[in-house]
C-alpha cells in the first residue's frame, strides 16, 4: 500500500467528514464572506491609495479578504481539527492503525487545501463579479502567494494546535493570536507601511500574506507583482511552524 | 505458540513508578484479564504492549516482534480498544468502519463486523447519535477491523449499565469463539470472571495473584463456610463440631464440607432439630480480590491520571 495512495483516499473522508459538519464549514467560510460582504456596504464607495495611484476600496479589499480565506481555510482549521481530534483522543486513535501518520495528516492537510482552493475561488468570483475589481492576469504571482501562504498558515495552524492544552481552550487561543494580526496587518483597512502599526506588522507572516495578495491585484504597479521579501518572511514562518510542530506535535490528549 | 511474553516490565513517570517488575504470558488463543483497582498500572501495561509507550525496563514481546520497534507491521496484527477514546462523529458506522478497513491489508468484512458487534440496526446512524454503550461496541468493532490475531481491550464496560455490559460480553465471547487472542484489563470482577481463561491481579504495579478464575487466589482449597440459625437451648460446646456463634447463627468453616454436613446433620437428625436456613457459601471472587487488593492498597493516582500524559 502506498502512503500517497492512502493520503488522497484520507482527503476523500475527510471531505465528507469536513461538509457534514455545520460548526467549521460556516465558520471558515462565514467570517471571511461576511467580512467582504459588510464591509463592502460600508466602504464599497472609498478609494484607497495604493502604489502609485488611487483605486476603489474592493480592489484592495477583495484581496485583503482572499488572504483572510487562505488563513481561515489553512491555519484556524488545522489548529480546531487537529486540537480536537488530539483531545477526543482521535488522533491517539489513528495511531494505533498501521495507517502511516504522514498519510493521516496529509489527508488532513489536504482536505483543508481543497477548502481553502474553494473558499478563494468564492472570494475571487464575488470579487470580480460583483464588486468589479480588476484581474491583472498575474497569474505566476498569484499561484507563488497562494503556495507559500498555504504552507506557511498550514504549518503555523499545526503548530498553535501543540499549544491547545484541550478541547475548550481552543477556540481561545487559535482566534486570539489571529485577531489582533488581522488587524495590524491591513486585512480590514490599509495600513501604512511606515505606521508604527506597519513596522509591528511586517514581522509577522499575516501581512506578508496580505500585501503579497494586494500586490496581485494592484492596477497602479507594473510588472509581475511578486513580492520576494513578502514570500521569503511566509517561507520562514513555514519553516518555524514546520520546525516547533515536527518538535512539540503530540498523538495524545494532554490528561 | 505464545502471543504476548512480558518479562520484568518496569515503567516510571518521574518519581512514581506505575509498573514495577511485572511477568506474564499470553498464550495464543487465550483471554487474559488483568485486574486491578484504577492506578494498579493495568493501562500502562497494556499501553506499553501496544506500542505507545517505551518500558524503562525488562523485555516484552507482542507476536515475536518488540512493541517499541513493531510500527505498522506490528499495528497490521493487532486490534487496539483504548479507554475512553473519541470516535469521528460525522461518519455513520459504516463508514467509519469502511475507512478503518482502508488501512489494513486484509480486513474483514465490514457488514460482518458491524453484526458481530451488534449494530446492524444502526448501521447507517452517525456516530453522534449512538448511545455510549453503542459507541463502545463501535469501538470494539474497529479494534476487529483489521482481523486483528491479538485484541487489546482496556477496560471495555466502565461506565456501562447491566444491560450494555451483557451486550458487550456477548460480543467479547463472539471472539473468543473465532480463536482470537484477547488481553483485557478490568477493575470488574465478574467481567474477569465472565470472560477470562486466566486472571493475573495487578495491584500498585506488580502482580499479586495469577490463576483461573476458578483458582484465583487459592479459592478452590479455601474454607467454605457453612451456617444456619441458631436452635434453641443448643450452644457452641454442645455441637458436634468445631463452631462459633455469631448472632443468632451457628457458624462453622471447614475444607472437606461433604464430611461436615454429613455430620452435621447426623447429629441434628438424631436430636430432632431442624437446621433453619441451612446456607453453604464458598469464598466469592470478589472476596478473594478483595483481600488481595486490600494487601496492597496505596494512594496512588488514578490510571488516567498516569497513562495519559504526554511526558
Amino acid at each position: 500500500m502506498s502512503n500517497l495512495a492512502d493520503g488522497v483516499r484520507q482527503v476523500g473522508w475527510e471531505q465528507r467528514m469536513y461538509w457534514r459538519n455545520p460548526a467549521s464549514a460556516s465558520f471558515t467560510f462565514g467570517f471571511p464572506l461576511v467580512f467582504l460582504v459588510v464591509f463592502m456596504a460600508i466602504n464599497g464607495n472609498a478609494r484607497i491609495h495604493l502604489g502609485s495611484g488611487t483605486v476603489k476600496f474592493a480592489q484592495y479589499y477583495v484581496p485583503a479578504i482572499l488572504g483572510f480565506g487562505l488563513i481561515s481555510a489553512c491555519y484556524t482549521n488545522l489548529a480546531f481539527t487537529i486540537s480536537i481530534r488530539r483531545d477526543m483522543g482521535l488522533l491517539k486513535r489513528t495511531r494505533g492503525t498501521p495507517l502511516h501518520p504522514i498519510a493521516y495528516l496529509g489527508g488532513i492537510v489536504g482536505n483543508v487545501l481543497v477548502v481553502g482552493a474553494i473558499l478563494c475561488s468564492l472570494v475571487v468570483a464575488t470579487g470580480l463579479i460583483a464588486y468589479d475589481v480588476r484581474w491583472e492576469g498575474r497569474y505566476a504571482a498569484l499561484a507563488a502567494v497562494v503556495v507559500v501562504g498555504a504552507f506557511c498558515f498550514s504549518t503555523l495552524g499545526i503548530m498553535v494546535s501543540t499549544f491547545v492544552p484541550n478541547e475548550d481552550a481552543a477556540p481561545a487561543i487559535i482566534n486570539f493570536v489571529l485577531f489582533p494580526l488581522l488587524f495590524i496587518s491591513g486585512t480590514f483597512g490599509k495600513v501604512a507601511d511606515d505606521s508604527v502599526i506597519g513596522r509591528i506588522a511586517a514581522v509577522f507572516p499575516v501581512r506578508a500574506l496580505i500585501r503579497g495578495m494586494v500586490a496581485v491585484f494592484d492596477p497602479t504597479i507594473r510588472g509581475s507583482g511578486l513580492r520576494w521579501g513578502d514570500l521569503a518572511m511566509m517561507a520562514l514562518w513555514g519553516v518555524i511552524g514546520l520546525v516547533v510542530s515536527l518538535i512539540r506535535f503530540r498523538w495524545e490528549p494532554n490528561r | 505458540m505464545t502471543a504476548i511474553e512480558v518479562r520484568g516490565l518496569r515503567k516510571r513517570y518521574g518519581e512514581f513508578e506505575a509498573v514495577r517488575g511485572i511477568s506474564f504470558t499470553v498464550e495464543e488463543g487465550e483471554v487474559l484479564a488483568v485486574l486491578g483497582p484504577n492506578g494498579a498500572g493495568k493501562t500502562t501495561t497494556v499501553e506499553i504492549l501496544e506500542g505507545y509507550r517505551e518500558r524503562d525496563g525488562g523485555e516484552c514481546s507482542v507476536l515475536g516482534m518488540d512493541p517499541q520497534q513493531g510500527g505498522a507491521e506490528l499495528r497490521r496484527r493487532i486490534g487496539i480498544v483504548l479507554q475512553e477514546c473519541g470516535i469521528d462523529r460525522y461518519l455513520t458506522v459504516r463508514e467509519i468502519l469502511q475507512m478503518h478497513a482502508g488501512y489494513y491489508p486484509h480486513p474483514r468484512d465490514v457488514d460482518e463486523v458491524i453484526a458481530l458487534v451488534g449494530l446492524a440496526a444502526k448501521a447507517a446512524s452517525r456516530v453522534k447519535q449512538l448511545s455510549g454503550g453503542q459507541q463502545r461496541r463501535l469501538d470494539v468493532g474497529l479494534g476487529l477491523i483489521g482481523d486483528p490475531e491479538l485484541l487489546f481491550l482496556d477496560e471495555p464496560t466502565t461506565g456501562f449499565d447491566p444491560s450494555a455490559r451483557r451486550q458487550a460480553w456477548d460480543v467479547v465471547r463472539n471472539l473468543t469463539a473465532l480463536g482470537k487472542t484477547v488481553l483485557l484489563t478490568t477493575h470488574y470482577m465478574d467481567e474477569a470472571q465472565a470472560l477470562a481463561d486466566r486472571i493475573i491481579v495487578i495491584a500498585a504495579g506488580e502482580i499479586v495473584a495469577e490463576g483461573t478464575p476458578a483458582s484465583l487466589g487459592g479459592r478452590d482449597d479455601a474454607e467454605v463456610r457453612v451456617s444456619f440459625r441458631r436452635p434453641d437451648g443448643v450452644d457452641a460446646a454442645a455441637l458436634p463440631v468445631d463452631a462459633s456463634i455469631d448472632g443468632d447463627r451457628v457458624v462453622v468453616r471447614a475444607r472437606h464440607v461433604t464430611a461436615l454436613l454429613h455430620e452435621l446433620t447426623g447429629w441434628a437428625l438424631q436430636r430432632g432439630i431442624e437446621l433453619r436456613e441451612l446456607e453453604v457459601t464458598p469464598p466469592s471472587l470478589e472476596d478473594v480480590y478483595l483481600a488481595l487488593v486490600g494487601e496492597h492498597a496505596t494512594e496512588e493516582p488514578t490510571d488516567a491520571t498516569v497513562g495519559g500524559g504526554s511526558r
